[in-house]
């Protein structure tokens, strides 16, 4: 997937270049501002990851400037002002993601990959979600896998809700805490590892695949092994 | 002489000085006011006394005409006295009087004049008087008039009179500033002392304040709290920073170890890894507690503000509840919570949020009873109390003593018995961050047994 990354540090636009590269995407790369926007509004991106301090045009600016144009491609926001305010300055301004440096490269990888595959505006809500034989309907909220109805907690349904949506894709404990609990802070210790193990007994544990699957020093993944 | 235009330069010193200058022209306007008034009242009296002198002379005039007129102003000319006299005929040749000399022209027009005139001929100072002209039948002119000298006296008194009162003033004014002055100058020395030597580092030292309760000593009161407050931050800063210096090498040495240990062993790939990933966690660590600074910091500041909204503070308690409920239970607590509906309050939901998941993180963390034979049980708590809302997290752990429960709450400070386990000794320097910066208070009670944690916020829309 075609990602564009508006960076004007050298060093750590070259890295991202190469971790992108290596996990099978094409990066784009704009030193500044403008040369960004210019990127960014002949389109044809995935998704764009935009500094928030850049020369030339501040990364606000320039997602303002692109939503202003009608350009909708999924922007994440990378910035060393970390905290909870400027976080909401950033998704008010029109960016769909925000992650502080310094940031793990599999938080950002995962984060991307689930900004591109938001479905289309105005596409119409999926209300089955598929995998195997796991099947999770929206409306009656009903979980079954097989012939066998699972119950789940409302957060459970969630939580699972959430995986399905990104299935194949990895999902990080930041994700989970911000999609399913909206909490953007540090919950200091594992609590997020317990919520899904106790999903994974309900969902996995009484049958011979496994679906829900860590992935280690990144986070979860939920997907059909067959 | 230095001291000297020091001493000119104070303030003090230049208010007498505008103050001297203003009671000269006081005491001169009033001198004047009074001359004119004494001034009017004199004229006034003199031109009384020749309408008198004319009404006499008229019947003189009434009676025997010009001749007798005549007659009796030489009479009267002989007697001494301020009034003047002058008769003169149809040509202006003076037929009696006891005047010799007038400016040309004087007796043209009829009625009051203020002329010089002289008595003798040749006088070496002029006189002046005032004096009212009659146009006589026949083309004869009267000059009746009257001395102006005792006019020009009371003028003179008065300028006397201002000189004088002008040097009484100026030299008790010039002592009285000399005094002033000096006392001011000695009192604002020393103060100058003072500050040079809290500026040359010696923070101890505050300005004198002479009991008199004056302006000068309400000042050096306000100064003295002010200093006082500076030294409270200084010391603070600096425990800050002590604090830092310290925890921040602890962790930082663990991740110098880590790499060069993994240098210097000659190892294989499995190893570089681990080693590798010890230092992403340790990097990982030093962001959490560089984030936790930086977030009491700013909650300090205040600035975190502009997240600002109204929101239920028992949705983000319940919410907590549930988020570690599992971790509770699997660690062996019972996490209960009890909320109450409907408990709004404004400010930052992350904040909050992430002050109270510190102190259910606390709680699970240090509130073990099993030691003691105890139960293992965390409760939550979010209920109104008039105007404000009250959250508690309460534990039946080893609680914390009364001497602890103010020190606790600074950075980085773990009692003992907590530094074995992980931790940053921040968490409740951030509850505590927060709850300051939202109007409200934190406090530690006894659980009995355990500890008891109480947020008072004060409810959205109580005045703060």
């Amino acid at each position: 997937m075609r990602i564009l990354i508006i960076e004007d540090d050298r060093d750590a636009a070259a890295y991202l270049v190469k971790a992108f590269r290596e996990a099978g995407h094409s990066p784009d790369h704009a030193a500044d501002g403008v040369t960004g926007y210019d990127l960014a509004h002949e389109g044809g991106y995935d998704v764009a990851i935009v500094d928030r301090m850049l020369p030339k045009m501040d990364g606000l600016s320039l997602i303002s400037a692109l939503r202003a144009q009608g350009n909708e491609t999924p922007v994440l926001i990378l910035s060393a002002l970390g905290q909870v305010d400027d976080r909401v300055k950033g998704l008010r301004a029109g960016g769909d993601d925000y992650l502080a440096k310094p940031y793990a490269f599999s938080e950002l990888l995962a984060r991307v990959e689930a900004l591109a595959r938001r479905r289309p505006k105005g596409a119409p809500e999926e209300t089955v979600y598929r995998l195997g034989d796991l099947k999770l309907d929206r409306l009656s909220h009903k979980v079954t896998r097989g012939a066998e109805e699972i119950v789940l907690q409302p957060r459970e349904f969630r939580l699972l809700e959430y995986l399905l949506q990104n299935a194949g894709k990895v999902v990080t404990r930041t994700m989970l805490l911000e999609h399913v609990w909206d909490y953007h802070f540090d919950p200091q210790t594992n609590v997020i590892d317990v919520h899904v193990s106790r999903l994974r007994a309900k969902i996995d544990r009484d049958f011979d695949k496994p679906l829900l699957h860590t992935v280690r020093g990144a986070g979860y993944m939920i997907r059909d092994s067959a | 002489m230095i001291a000297l235009s020091r001493l000119f330069r104070a303030t003090a010193f230049k208010l007498t000085l505008a103050i001297l200058a203003l009671s000269a022209i006081g005491s001169g306007v009033v001198l004047g006011v009074v001359a004119w008034q004494v001034i009017k009242v004199v004229d006034e009296e003199t031109a009384q006394t020749i309408d008198a002198e004319a009404n006499g002379l008229a019947e003189q005039f009434n009676q025997g005409g010009i001749r007798r007129l005549g007659a009796a102003i030489l009479a009267r000319s002989r007697e001494p006295g301020p009034t003047i006299y002058l008769l003169t005929d149809a040509a202006g040749q003076p037929l009696a009087g006891n005047i010799a000399q007038l400016p040309p022209g004087a007796l043209d027009n009829e009625g009051f004049i203020d002329t010089p005139y002289a008595l003798t001929e040749g006088e070496p100072h002029p006189r002046r008087a005032l004096a009212r002209v009659f146009a006589l039948p026949g083309g004869f002119h009267l000059l009746i008039g009257h001395d102006l000298g005792d006019r020009a006296r009371i003028g003179g008194v008065m300028i006397h009179a201002l000189a004088w009162s002008l040097i009484f003033l100026a030299g008790v004014a010039a002592l009285g500033a000399l005094f002033v002055t000096r006392r001011v100058l000695k009192r604002i020395d020393a103060m100058n002392n003072s500050a040079r030597a809290i500026m040359a580092g010696d923070l101890a030292q505050r300005l004198p304040v002479s009991g008199s309760a004056d302006e000068l000593d309400r000042l050096a009161e306000g100064l003295n709290e002010m200093l006082g407050r500076i030294a409270d931050l200084m010391s603070g800063l600096k425990e800050v920073s002590d604090n830092i210096a310290h925890d921040l090498r602890t962790p930082l040495t663990r991740l110098r170890n880590h790499a060069e240990d993994a240098l210097r062993v000659d190892g294989e790939a499995a190893n570089y890894r681990a080693a590798l990933e010890r230092t992403i966690e340790e990097s990982d660590g030093l962001i959490r507690i560089f984030d936790a600074l930086l977030l009491i910091a700013r909650a300090e500041a205040g600035a975190a503000q502009t997240g600002g909204q109204n929101f239920d503070v028992g949705a983000v308690v319940s919410g907590l509840a549930e988020l570690y409920e599992p971790v509770a239970e699997e660690r062996g607590f019972a996490l209960t919570a009890q909320v109450e509906p409907d408990l709004t309050i404004s400010g930052n939901r992350e904040l909050i949020g992430q002050a109270v998941a510190n102190l259910v993180d606390n709680a699970l963390k240090y509130g073990a009873a099993e030691e003691n034979g105890g139960v293992n049980a965390v409760s939550l708590a979010a209920r109104r109390e008039g105007t404000n809302i009250v959250i508690e997290v309460a534990d039946q752990g080893p609680g914390v003593a009364q001497s602890d429960r103010e020190r606790v709450f600074d950075r980085f400070v773990r009692l003992e018995g907590s530094r074995s386990r992980p931790g940053s000794g921040l968490g409740l320097s951030l509850a505590a961050a927060a709850s300051r910066m939202h109007c409200g208070r934190i406090t530690l009670a006894d659980n009995a047994p355990g500890l008891r944690v109480i947020v008072t916020l004060p409810a959205s829309g109580a005045a703060p």
